[in-house]
């Protein structure tokens, strides 16, 4: 009796293409740095930062091809983070 | 193939996944901590952190980058491997990467030594000397890093194991969520790092 566990197979032509658009942005965010955008680059960065990441999380660790359940809790951990910086800055900004 | 009875066999691949989820969320916790700590202390001190950013060599971390995402790449490969039921590949996909991670972190020692010969590490006497932004901007690049470099090693460990057991046949096409966990603990690696590299390296 074989247990009936993921079922879906990702190719590997799916993961080149996946490392090809994370070399891609990271080369991107080094050539934004030398220009000179001010305040700008720090955004473009983190932007592109997190694209990768969103790349990675969902190709690379499966979570487009997972139960949604795994989607949602990543989600709300984010989210979690998310706030806690909110709140953070909310603090040293109006002190 | 193994055809001997797995009748009392116990096994819950849902719950070992979720397990290791919930587990790389207390990372991710961990190092998010340290990224509002650098976001506060970056928000105080800008220009200190600009300054201390330019001795921070780009082509290292974007060498490092491209290192670390490619190995990604590799052991998200050996789970597909596995599926195919392609032993040979899959151990040589994990294989190559925990070379890059080996490579990765020969860069790491060169890195620092560099930095350690130029006087440059928490406490010395050249750092004692500069402004308060630079010496946090520092301490948070040790810390930060090292704690990185630290899941690295543990992540060869982890996949060196899951090599090990691949060899012994006892993770195969239809067992096999102790390789995607470890695969999931190799991509927070990478996710941190993905942070990390503009953080520290990409200051203008």
């Amino acid at each position: 009796m074989e247990k009936e566990q993921h079922t879906h197979i990702v190719k590997y032509k799916t993961y080149v293409f996946v490392l090809i658009a994370l070399l891609l942005m990271t080369f991107t965010s080094v050539a934004i740095t030398s220009l000179n955008l001010g305040p700008y680059t720090v955004s473009a960065a983190l932007l592109l930062a997190g694209s990768k990441s969103l790349l990675v999380l969902l190709i690379f660790m499966h979570l487009k091809f997972d139960k949604k359940f795994y989607s949602i809790m990543v989600g709300g951990v984010f989210l979690l983070f998310a706030s806690v910086i909110f709140i953070t800055f909310l603090d040293y900004l109006y002190r | 193939m193994s055809n001997h009875a797995h009748i009392d066999e116990h096994r819950d691949d849902e719950g070992a996944k979720t397990g290791m989820w919930i587990f790389i969320f207390t990372e991710l916790i961990l190092f998010g901590g340290l990224f509002i700590v650098y976001s506060v202390y970056r928000y105080l001190n800008p220009a200190a952190f600009h300054l201390a950013a330019e001795e921070l060599d780009t082509f290292i971390g974007t060498v490092n980058t491209v290192i670390l995402l490619t190995s990604s790449m590799t052991i998200a490969m050996s789970v597909s491997a596995i599926q195919y039921q392609n032993k040979k590949l899959t151990l040589i996909l994990m294989g190559v990467t925990i070379l890059l991670a080996v490579v990765f972190m020969v860069n790491k020692y060169f890195e620092w030594s560099g930095k350690i010969a130029h006087g440059i590490y928490p406490g010395s006497p050249t750092l004692m000397e500069a402004s308060q932004g630079e010496i946090l901007f520092f301490g948070l690049y040790y810390a930060m890093t090292g704690l990185h470099a630290i899941h690295i090693i543990i992540g060869v460990a982890f996949i060196a194991y899951v090599m090990r057991l691949v060899v012994k046949d006892e993770v195969q096409h239809d067992n096999f969520t102790i390789l995607e966990n470890s695969g999931l603990y190799w991509h927070l690696v990478d996710l941190i790092w993905i942070f990390l590299f503009p953080l520290f390296y990409l200051i203008t």
